[in-house]
């Protein structure tokens, strides 16, 4: 058993006691965002009650405590990710705006016609949209590694994808949809031999697996807090010093400058170059404490549990003799998303039917359109497991599953 | 009772298993593509309209459950009306769907459809019943416009 007490982490997530029509809440839906403790809810108060103000600009009492509470979360990202330096952090609002800002900011400056940015099949669209624009826009070719049957990257193909012609690898660190964890490494290591670089969408997997940007050798890592117990709208960039040294700034405006005339400006250092405006100070902050927390677990402890319910999940599911799972079959191979169809019910109602039940899974395409396209469905329910969850919440999912089978199950082939 | 046996009342269920009027038209006289882009839910539907009157009518739909037997509740209603009255009940059904305000009643020929009233407690599912009666008024339209075969 893994060394993590769910019982007691469950009482530090006010939300785990909320009842839906007198039933349970119970909350697999966390590929899509993750639950908050009590410490992260509370940073955000004490920061508007005791010490809200704006950063870097004032030489008061509060301005200074904003400021030192904000940059400090720096080094806290910093750390939980093995970075450098922390000026390789940047804040911006969400892993979709660090993916837009290297696309535009890198990729402007990097990317000439025919050129060729390498992507995988099983990409969310905020890894595939910004490429999209950008390869249109430089007149460059996106090229994408397929997928395996059972949802792993096909490598043997990416050695050959992996070219002279590749300026950028894009990857997923591990699927939304089939939680398949991508071999980030190899990747870095084929793109780099071919004078390429690699930046990770690191949303999925940053808040289930250790990751360390410098053992990965990992050149850009993009990740929403959100998804790891913070709250909305903060995400991390890490950069390596030299490409985002190199690179022009994203948004302009106030405070990314160093001195301004009325005809031009010069560009504050790193990080600051790249957080124009006034930031999300609070959800920083915040930010700051889910990290704490999570690295008070332990990222080791966190994995093992998920594999432990992820394998308890493969297994009882399967039970269900009308599903279809998608992805890995094998624990070790995944994170804690298991996406899957049951007979042929569409994904909405299966998905109406747990809600029913106080089970909260996601239903459709998971912003994965193509990758529905290449399996064939219309979309898929998804359940999705964190710190928090327990077998026992499996259970009544399978329940669920089974009082859908009975409903709707079995329709005639249309 | 929970919401699942409101929502999937036997009636729905009836339409969703044996959908009526499932398949295509060979030569029909408007064929509409409906989809609703939130659940990729899509469905084809097929009209034979003679002299002002659907002689025919046939669907093939790809979604879920609410979708279908909307579909075909509906082909069943509005077969060998004139297309006059079929735009009237297609506008008093999308009234009873849409209308905040008011219970829009229906009349005793149409009453198979109070089933569907049960959706509008959920509001991200009205689009999945609306979907075949929105294609069906496009459908209507486009039948007039054609010249007959
Ligand atoms: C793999 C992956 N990439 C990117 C994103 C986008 O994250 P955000 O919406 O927080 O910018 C998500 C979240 O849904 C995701 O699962």
């Amino acid at each position: 058993m893994s060394k993590l007490n769910v019982e007691k982490i469950r009482k530090d997530f006010p939300i785990l006691s909320r009842k839906i029509d007198g039933k349970q809440l119970v909350y697999l839906d966390n590929a899509a965002t993750s639950q908050k403790p009590k410490v992260v809810i509370d940073a955000l108060t004490e920061y508007y009650q005791g010490y809200n103000a704006n950063i870097h600009r004032g030489i008061h009492t509060l301005a200074e405590e904003a400021t030192d509470a904000y940059e400090s979360v720096r080094e806290t990202v910093r750390a939980f990710i093995d970075a450098g330096h922390t000026h390789e952090i940047i804040f911006t609002s969400g892993t979709t705006e660090a993916i837009n800002l290297v696309a535009h900011s890198w990729g402007n400056a990097n990317i000439l016609p025919g050129d060729e940015i390498v992507l995988t099949a099983m990409e969310h669209h905020s890894n595939l949209i910004p490429w999209q624009r950008l390869a249109a826009e430089r007149s460059a070719k996106l090229v994408f590694i397929p997928i395996t049957e059972d949802g792993q990257l096909d490598m043997a193909e990416a050695k050959k994808l992996i070219s002279d012609k590749t300026k950028i690898v894009a990857v997923t660190q591990m699927s939304n949809v089939f939680g398949t964890i991508t071999p980030i490494k190899e990747l870095a290591d084929l793109a780099h031999a071919r004078g390429a670089v690699i930046l990770v969408d690191g949303a999925q997997g940053v808040p289930h697996v250790k990751t360390s940007v410098r053992e990965l050798d990992i050149d850009f890592l993009a990740f929403s807090m959100h998804k790891m117990l913070g709250p909305t709208g903060v995400g991390i960039l890490y950069g390596k010093t030299d490409l985002l040294n190199a690179m022009p700034p994203f948004q302009s405006g106030g405070h990314m400058i160093t001195t301004v005339t009325r005809d031009k400006a010069t560009w504050a250092e790193l990080p600051w170059k790249f957080e124009a405006g006034t930031r999300n100070i609070a959800d920083v902050i915040a930010s700051g404490k889910a990290i704490e927390y999570l690295s008070a677990l332990g990222m080791d402890n966190v994995r093992e549990h998920e594999i432990e319910i992820t394998k308890y999940a493969l297994d009882k599911l399967s039970e269900l003799g009308d599903i279809t799972i998608f992805g890995p079959k094998d624990a070790t191979l995944r994170g804690g998303v298991i996406a899957f169809n049951v007979d042929a019910i569409h994904a909405h109602d299966i998905g109406q039917i747990c809600a029913d039940a106080a089970i909260a899974v996601r239903a459709g395409h998971h912003c994965c359109q193509p990758l529905m396209r290449d399996l064939n469905v219309m979309g898929t329910a998804r359940a999705s497991f964190y710190i928090y969850n327990t077998r026992e919440e499996v259970d009544l999912l399978f329940e669920a599953l089974k009082e859908a089978d009975k409903v709707l199950g079995h329709v005639a082939v249309r | 009772m929970s919401l699942s046996d409101d929502l999937y009342r036997e009636t729905i269920l009836d339409h969703y298993h044996n959908p009526r009027n499932h398949g295509a038209i060979e030569h029909p006289t408007a064929q509409v593509e409906g989809v609703n882009p939130l659940c990729g839910d899509e469905l084809t539907l097929y009209l034979s309209v003679k002299d002002g009157k659907i002689e025919d009518v046939k669907l093939t739909a790809k979604g879920c459950s609410i979708n279908t037997a909307s579909g075909s509740m509906m082909s069943e209603l509005l077969l060998g009306k004139s297309v006059d009255e079929a735009n009237e009940i297609v506008d008093l059904f999308k009234r009873m769907m849409l209308d905040k305000t008011e219970e829009v009643e229906l009349p005793e020929d149409l009453e198979d459809l109070e089933a569907l009233r049960g959706v509008k407690k959920y509001p991200v599912r009205i689009k999945c019943a609306l979907l075949p009666w929105n294609t069906m008024l496009e459908g209507l339209g486009n039948a007039l416009k054609s010249p007959a075969p």
